[in-house]
């Protein structure tokens, strides 16, 4: 079962002047989030994270394409009841106080009054705002927003929660906060699908990521499949005595070379040459020290693709302008 | 309570906790206090000068709340992307909007009827006698607050504020025109002249049938199929403009 489905999603805006093309935001995005999973959704400033969820939450309308959560149509009115939505950098009615502001919500899910007031109580202890409970928002800091914002999805028990950078402008115990609730969550066994511009918040608890960039989803699935499915390790080694200025063999091997005093560093772009540098050191009655292989990481591939993304498009441009 | 009522309630709510609200009323009770002291210097026609400034005074605060927050009540919300969290909730936008508007109705109701005791209260002072046709036109009145308030929401839900600002202006000051204009050219020749003024007559509210506060000041009181003609036909006219403004408010991008 899954419980966001989006096929060939695409959004433009319009540019605001006539003659100039509308601007793409989104470029057919085809996603897939599972029922119980955690799936972070990954990508830069302005790849179309918002606009995505915008559009799941039937803020925006797609200029093509089809999105279904918890398999009705994206907007749908009832289908709202069990989802939960915390934008990115809230804005909220400043002038209720914590308790006034999650009875509104509560009452606006349906929910009764005594149902209300008691989730209210319950999420105003679990995102730690038990002493601001009858302050204005006004006189919230953004932390505290993001917390009661967080509590303002939660507040009907939705089955899907969707989240947007809900970790961004938050402190290093906010953020952990934030990602213990999300692990909460799914142990209460609810899809949380969340945006990101933060690698480690990803990999830290997603079960599954997609990587945004410019509107078009250009890698998705397990971190651990994906990094090891478009990564080669890189190995360092670590080794005493080796003259390694003006060695030609070293050279052509290493991506870098770094002597200090009688260690020296060397870098391999790939497991492939350890043999053959080994072989070296041997030769010259050096000492190997280490051989240390490196975990082709997240940020590696998220670079990779960003690179990509941006050979894409300009192959795109000046492929439009020569015709 | 249905959903309507939830965000009409909260619409409520945030216009008690608005200072400027409350400085308005207090404003309008400053205007009667002024007609008092104009009544002293007038030596004729001591009651007939309280009661017009009094009724000029509760129409004029009504309006300008109505237009101002009627502008604010969803632009506001789209500015300051309150509405994310709203429109995420299982609540269809015309909902929102009704809400929005029936919570400004009730606001606009609160504040004329303390307005109106005021004015009241004033009047039993100085001894003047309160006459049926003084709630006559408070009542005309706050139906021409309901057709202003539903004109500016229709312009707030696809202009900007202050476009919506000057179109809302304009056709309260059209609205209030258009019954003399089209006397003046009655016996007129030119045929343009007469269909322009006809289709602007007929567009726009007809705002000056909501308006008796001339007669109603001098105590003489209007007939009851008057009164039902006239609310009835406001009311029709902010009920089609609240119509436009929900459809117009489905289609929005957020
Ligand atoms: N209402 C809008 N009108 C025009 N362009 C927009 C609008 N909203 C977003 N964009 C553009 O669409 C792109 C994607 O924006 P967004 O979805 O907010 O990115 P992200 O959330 O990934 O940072 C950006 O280049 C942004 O400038
Ligand atoms: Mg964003």
């Amino acid at each position: 079962m899954d419980d966001i489905v989006t096929e060939d999603l695409s959004k433009s805006y319009p540019s605001g002047w006539p003659g100039r093309p509308p601007f793409v935001a989104l470029d057919g995005l085809s996603l897939t989030v599972r029922r119980g999973e955690i799936f972070g959704f990954l990508g830069p400033n302005g790849a179309g994270k918002t606009t995505t969820l915008k559009i799941l939450l039937g803020l925006v309308r797609a200029t093509s394409g089809r999105a279904l959560l918890l398999g009705q149509p994206a907007g749908d009115v009832a289908t709202r009841r069990r989802i939960g939505f915390l934008p990115e950098s809230p804005y909220f009615y400043d002038y209720l106080t914590a308790e006034e502001f999650l009875g509104f919500y509560g009452q606006l899910a349906g929910l009764s009054r005594a149902v209300t007031t008691e989730r209210a109580n319950n999420l105003i202890q679990l995102v730690g705002l038990g002493e601001a409970r009858t302050r204005q928002l006004r006189k919230f800091s953004k932390g505290m927003l993001q917390r009661i914002g967080l509590a303002q999805a939660l507040i009907h028990d939705p089955e899907l929660v969707i989240l947007d950078e809900p970790m961004t402008g938050l402190d290093p115990v906010g953020r952990k906060q934030v990602r213990d609730l999300i692990l909460s969550l799914r142990d209460q066994g609810k899809t949380v699908f969340f945006s990101t511009h933060i690698l480690h918040d990803v990999e830290m608890i997603c079960d599954r990521i997609g990587i945004v960039m410019k509107g078009r989803l250009v890698a998705n699935g397990r971190i651990d499949e994906l990094v090891r499915q478009n990564h080669i390790r890189s190995v360092e080694i670590v080794c005493q005595h080796v003259k390694t200025e003006g060695n030609a063999l070293i050279h052509s091997l290493a991506t870098r070379v770094l002597q200090q005093g009688q260690q020296c560093l060397i870098v391999l772009p790939s497991p492939d040459a350890v043999d053959a540098l080994v072989a070296e050191i041997r030769r010259q009655g050096g000492r190997l020290l280490s051989v240390t292989p490196h975990k082709a990481s997240l940020e590696d591939l998220f670079f990779h693709e960003a690179a990509q993304a941006v050979s894409h498009v300009s192959a795109h441009m000046t492929g439009g302008r020569a015709s | 309570m249905g959903a309507i009522g939830v965000i009409a309630v909260n619409a409520f709510r945030e216009s008690l906790r608005d200072k400027i609200l409350y400085n308005l009323v207090l404003f309008a009770g400053l205007l009667i206090g002024l007609s008092v002291l104009l009544a002293d210097l007038s030596i004729t026609e001591h009651h007939k000068v309280i009661a017009d400034m009094g009724l000029a005074a509760i129409n004029l605060i009504g309006v300008i709340i109505a237009m101002f927050v009627g502008i604010s009540l969803v632009n506001k919300e789209i500015e300051r992307r309150t509405i994310y969290t709203i429109m995420a909730r299982p609540i269809s936008r015309s909902f929102f909007i009704m809400g929005k508007y029936f919570g400004l109705a009730l606001t606009l109701l609160v504040n004329m009827s303390v307005m109106l005791a005021v004015f009241l209260l004033t009047l039993w002072l100085y001894h003047i006698p309160i006459e049926q046709s003084l709630f006559q036109a408070v009542q005309l009145m706050f139906v021409e607050i309901l057709v202003v308030t539903a004109i500016a929401l229709f312009f707030s839900t696809f202009t900007s504020s202050t476009l919506s600002a000057i179109f809302t202006l304009g056709l309260y000051v059209i609205g209030h025109l258009t019954a003399d204009l089209r006397a003046m050219v009655a016996n007129s020749e030119g045929m343009i002249g007469k269909v322009v003024v006809d289709l602007l007559y007929y567009l726009c509210p007809n705002l000056e049938m909501l308006n008796i506060k001339g007669q109603a000041a001098v105590g003489v009181a209007a007939a009851p199929e008057y009164m039902l003609l006239a609310s009835l036909y406001g009311l029709l006219y902010a009920g089609v403009l609240l119509t436009g403004a929900c459809l117009v408010f489905q289609r929005r991008d957020f």
